[in-house]
Formats: structure tokens, C-alpha cells, sequence
């Protein structure tokens, strides 16, 4: 078969070239440049090689808030994706209930990162915010501003608060993808309502959950704005995860090389995770 | 063992699904439901096995009274249109899982569950998973699971409608054979009226939610009660016309062809019902009446010919044997069997044969 060449073709590739160029890799390439190199100013730059990687690896306050971000993720977790399936579950299946139970759940999601940490931050003060004075009010010493174990309890709640409905709305999709067919088929089985969770239900929801779970792992792993504006990282470091050491790092102490490499890195570690995560559960899927 | 419903009835908010039904089904007799989307088969089913409640009416189970007796106490099985597996459980597994619910021994799962999979030719598939197979091999994991179970009354509902042709075709002639020798009742609802003759046993004509006809399945079609009863068995519809009768002598109202006829019924209009395949393209044996028509649209269905055409104000439909080409427009000649009209007086009742 003859092919007819024809280079103009290579017009039709220039535009999305031009478009990728501009949002991924010129910026990623800023950073590249800024990691590897070290530099006062007036657009001076001196070969560091290495260095900052090394220096960041090495450091203990990067392992802290690596440490910080790893525990927060994992635990909003373990308490949104079971939450969020428990809901989808007892969500009403037809009728007004519907468009009520999905509206409630979408509002959290709609209200902006900033607002929903200075809404938190107001609503947990000890002496005049609702939840605050109430824990305080019952009994509990409650002040998320000075106790390291009140900051993170405020910050998993809000995260909880805020995302949960993400998990929810998912799951409540893939549910709602189940045909009525396997529920009677099951039923016909006498199988029980655990069973039905475990042979049906799971398995079928098994694709978005893979979604819900690697949004929230990239969402929580990158947050950044609404523990900055509830607790600022503290008290102390407490609360000082990854985005936020890094932001403090390169505008706080303006020490762009070493931030440079951590956001190298910190992106690294998310799409590792995320690779790992996904070929994990597809793996298991070609195989099934 | 029978399977009798005694006035049941189903309402659901204002609307009726199904009309006051009484039928009796027979130990060990395949039943088939034929009726078009909506006339009412899946919920007949789901009443018959106990998923769903009647609004009123009695369901008895050999001579027991069964109604509002849950599915799971009730041996049952049911196979679906969709291919209903358990996603993660190996083609083993599907069709164990009913056995290993009630507890029966591992040694005798494995020999049922072999038994049954070498029936259904799925013997080198039982370490599979559902969605590695093809959808016909998957619906067969789903009529094992069925048949492993001896249940006393199996349902299918339209059990080869997701299936492409060959496929359906394959299954639908194994099928006979699985159900005999079974001490069990079976109902089987399809759309398609070949399959109720294939099947054989005995058939219910169904329309907006009432039970039409029930009976053999070949004394239901050669005998309809009514015009309703006739078109539901009949693909591609059945031909309608208007008739005169007047002495032995017959004729349509829209045109002036005669025949004779030796019905022993009062003078006066009839509807006659045609089915298409006793009008044909050429003369033999018994089509002598000759009809003249005009090409509306003509179509080949396997080695068969699907030729519609009109003929005074109406449009029929001929159905001959062999490959015919005719173009739109064209006038042509076909033959009618009058021995074969069903006749229908003007309230749509069976008024005679031949």
C-alpha cells in the first residue's frame, strides 16, 4: 500500500503542543531550573547540582511534614470512603427524597476552600464559636488555637465535613448502577444483607471507588487552603502539612531552591502513590 | 405440584399491572408468557415467585396457600434478561452458591454443580470469571445456577432477548431438553411467539395486563379466542380485514374478492384474520385465492420474504418461502389460503375456523 506524506499534518499537532507546553511543562520546567540551581536575585544563577535534593531528603523537618501529611491523609481515609459508603447506602432509592438528599450533599462541595476554613475557624472558637464553647461548655478542654490534638480532631472534622459528600455522591452513582435484577437474584439465593454488601455491591462499585479514592488521596495529600486559614499549621508545626511547609519554605524564608526541589519530590510522591494505587486495583480487574 | 392464582390482582398508586388473573399451572409442564414489553409478564413472575405481593388474590403452592410467603422460604429460581452473576465469583462459585446457601455437602455441590455444567457446556469455564466470558456463555451460568437448586418452580424472563442471533438461536434449541425430566413447573415469558412454538408446553397470551388465552401451546395458536389473543401470537402481525358473508359465499368489503366457505354462521360482516405466511407470492397446494397488490416495502428475512403491500385501502403483509426482489410500486399477484382464516365476529370474539 502506498502512503501519501503529507508534513502539513504536523499543523493539526502545534495547537495542542502550544496548549501543553504552556500548563504543564513550562512551569514544571521554572521549577526544574530553580531546583538545581541557586540564586540571589537579578536573575544570577550558580549550578547546584544536586544539592537541595540531597539537603531535603536528608532534612528532618521535610520527613516531619511528610510524616503529618501521610497520618492526615490516611486517617480522613479511613473515616471518609467507609462514611460516604455507609450514606450512599441508606440514601433514599426513588421519589422527592432524591433530588433532596443529592442537592444537601452537593452543598458542602460547592462552598470555597477559604470559606470553609474561616467558617470552621469561627464555628470552633473555645470562647465564642458554637462548637467550641459547646465542647467547652460540656466539659471538654477544648482550644484547637493552643492544643496539638484539638487542631488535628478540628482539621479531620472539617476535611470531613467538606469532602465526605464527594465519597458519597460517587458511591451513590455506582449503586445506582446496580440493576434491581441482581437484588432479587440474590434475594431468590436467600443470601443476606451483609452478603449482598460484599458479592454485589462492592464489587460493582469497585471502579468508582477507585475514583473516590484516588481524589480524595490527591485532594487531602495537596490540601493546603483550609488548614491555613483554620489553624495556619499550628499550633507550632502541628498542622504544618506538606503544601504548607513548602509554601512557607519558598515565600516565608523566599529559600526557592530547596522548595524547588520539595515540590519535585512532593510531586514524585503523589503520582507514585497514585500509579501504585491504580495499577493495584486495575490489575486485579483484568484479571477478574 | 400446581401453581394456582386465584384472583390476583396488582395496583400500584392508581395504575392496574395486572387485571384479576386466575390460572393454574401443572406439575411439570413448561408455561410460557407471550405478550409485548409492558403487558404485564415480569410482574406475573415476580408474583408467581413471591419477590412481589399481590394487591389482592391468593397465590397457592400445591395446595397451600403461599401468598406473602417470602422468596427466600420458598424454593425458587429465576433467570433473568440481563446476565445476573455474582461479578467476583468464578463460574463455580455462581452456580455452587445456591447449594452452598442451604448447606449442602462440598461433595455433593461438586457433583451437582458438574452435572449441570456439563449441560449447559460450561465444564472448561467453571474456574472463570463472569466477565471473561461471552454473554452467551454467561447466561448459561445463570440457567445453571438455576437448575442446580431442584427448585419446584424455575422463571425465566426472557431469558435469550440480550443474546445475538446465533447465540439465541443455540440456546433456545438446548433449552427443551433441559427442563425435561425436571419434577418442577416452568414459566417462561418471551415476546417472540416462535419461541413459544418451539418451546411447546402450554402458552398464556397476555396484552395490558390481563391474561388473554390460556392453553396448549398449539391449540392457543391454531385457535385463538380473539383477534387480541391472535395478534400477540402472531409475528409479523396478523393481516385484519372486513368481511361479508352472505350463504357459503364470502367476501372482503373493500374489494370484490370472493371465496367460499362452509362456516354454518349467521349472514352478516365479519373481521377475517390472515396470517402473513398463508399469503404467499405463488400458487400451491391450498393458496388458490388470488389478490392483487402493489409493492409497499419488500424485505428478506433469512429464506424467508416479507413482502407488504396494499390492496384497496389496506396494507398487508405476505411472508413466502425463498428469496424474492420486488421493487416498490410493483403490481403483483399473490394467494391466499382460506382455509387457514380465522374468523371474528364484530366484538373481536373467535367465531370459527376454516
Amino acid at each position: 500500500m502506498n502512503k501519501t506524506v503529507n508534513q502539513k499534518a504536523w499543523f493539526f499537532v502545534i495547537p495542542v503542543f502550544v496548549l501543553v507546553a504552556f500548563n504543564a511543562i513550562i512551569p514544571l520546567m521554572t521549577v526544574v531550573n530553580y531546583a538545581f540551581q541557586e540564586t540571589f536575585g537579578n536573575n544570577v544563577f550558580m549550578w547546584e547540582g544536586t544539592r537541595w535534593f540531597k539537603q531535603i531528603m536528608l532534612s528532618e523537618r521535610f520527613h516531619a511534614s511528610l510524616g503529618r501529611q501521610f497520618l492526615f491523609t490516611f486517617i480522613i481515609l479511613f473515616i471518609q470512603i467507609p462514611l460516604g459508603i455507609a450514606i450512599a447506602l441508606t440514601m433514599p432509592k426513588e421519589g422527592i427524597g432524591v433530588p433532596v438528599c443529592l442537592v444537601l450533599m452537593s452543598m458542602p462541595l460547592l462552598i470555597p476552600w477559604n470559606v470553609v476554613g474561616a467558617m470552621w475557624n469561627i464555628f470552633a472558637l473555645p470562647d465564642i464559636g458554637f462548637l467550641g464553647h459547646s465542647l467547652n461548655a460540656l466539659g471538654f478542654d477544648y482550644n484547637f488555637t493552643q492544643q496539638i490534638g484539638d487542631a488535628w480532631f478540628t482539621t479531620i472534622l472539617m476535611d470531613v465535613w467538606h469532602w465526605t459528600s464527594l465519597v458519597v455522591l460517587l458511591s451513590y452513582a455506582g449503586l445506582r448502577s446496580i440493576q434491581p435484577a441482581y437484588y432479587q437474584a440474590a434475594e431468590i439465593d436467600g443470601a443476606s444483607r451483609w452478603a449482598i454488601f460484599t458479592k454485589i455491591e462492592l464489587p460493582k462499585m469497585k471502579k468508582v471507588l477507585t475514583i473516590a479514592i484516588l481524589l480524595r488521596f490527591m485532594d487531602s495529600f495537596m490540601i493546603y487552603t483550609e488548614p491555613f486559614v483554620l489553624t495556619g499549621g499550628g499550633p507550632g508545626n502541628a498542622t504544618a502539612f506538606l503544601s504548607i511547609d513548602l509554601v512557607k519554605m519558598a515565600l516565608g524564608q523566599f529559600d526557592l531552591g530547596p522548595a524547588a526541589a520539595m515540590s519535585l519530590i512532593y510531586f514524585f510522591i503523589v503520582l507514585l502513590v497514585c500509579w501504585v494505587f491504580y495499577t493495584l486495583m486495575m490489575r486485579n480487574e483484568e484479571k477478574s | 405440584m400446581s401453581l394456582e392464582l386465584k384472583n390476583v390482582e396488582k395496583k400500584i398508586g392508581l395504575d392496574t399491572h395486572i387485571y384479576s388473573t386466575n390460572l393454574k399451572l401443572e406439575k411439570n409442564t413448561i408455561n410460557i408468557l407471550l405478550g409485548s414489553t409492558l403487558a404485564g409478564k415480569t410482574t406475573l413472575m415476580q408474583i408467581m415467585a413471591g419477590l412481589d405481593k399481590p394487591t389482592s388474590g391468593e397465590i397457592w403452592f400445591n395446595n397451600e396457600n403461599v401468598t406473602g410467603i417470602k422468596v427466600q422460604k420458598r424454593n425458587v429460581s429465576m433467570v433473568y434478561q440481563q446476565f445476573i452473576n455474582y461479578p467476583n465469583f468464578t463460574v463455580y462459585d455462581n452456580i455452587a452458591s445456591p447449594l452452598k446457601i442451604t448447606g449442602v455437602s462440598s461433595d455433593e455441590t461438586k457433583q451437582r454443580v458438574g452435572k449441570v455444567a456439563e449441560l449447559l457446556k460450561l465444564t472448561g469455564m467453571l474456574n472463570k470469571k463472569p466477565n471473561e466470558l461471552s454473554g452467551g456463555q454467561q447466561q448459561r451460568t445463570a440457567l445453571a445456577r438455576a437448575l442446580v437448586k431442584d427448585s419446584d418452580l424455575i422463571l425465566l424472563d426472557e431469558p435469550l432477548a440480550n443474546l445475538d442471533f446465533k447465540l439465541r438461536e443455540e440456546l433456545r434449541e438446548e433449552l427443551p431438553k433441559l427442563f425435561e425430566n425436571r419434577d418442577c413447573i416452568v414459566v417462561y415469558a418471551t415476546t417472540e411467539p416462535s419461541e413459544a412454538l418451539l418451546l411447546g408446553g402450554n402458552t398464556a397470551t397476555l396484552q395490558e395486563g390481563k391474561i388473554i388465552q390460556y392453553g396448549k401451546t398449539l391449540d392457543t395458536y391454531n385457535k385463538p379466542n380473539s383477534l387480541v389473543s391472535a395478534q400477540v401470537f402472531s409475528d409479523p402481525p396478523m393481516n385484519i380485514a372486513k368481511i361479508k358473508k352472505s350463504g357459503d359465499q364470502c367476501s372482503f368489503l373493500q374489494n370484490d374478492i370472493q371465496w367460499k366457505t362452509k362456516l354454518n354462521i349467521k349472514d352478516g360482516e365479519y373481521k377475517v384474520g390472515i396470517r402473513p405466511h398463508n399469503i404467499t407470492t405463488y400458487k400451491d397446494g391450498k393458496n388458490t385465492l388470488e389478490i392483487k397488490g402493489k409493492v409497499l416495502i419488500s424485505e428478506i428475512s433469512g429464506s424467508e420474504s416479507l413482502i407488504h403491500f396494499t390492496n384497496g385501502n389496506l396494507n398487508w403483509v405476505s411472508l413466502s418461502n425463498g428469496v424474492f426482489q420486488k421493487k416498490v410500486g410493483d403490481e403483483m399477484n399473490l394467494y391466499m389460503n382460506t382455509d387457514e382464516f380465522v374468523y371474528f365476529d364484530q366484538n373481536e370474539r373467535l367465531v370459527s375456523n376454516g
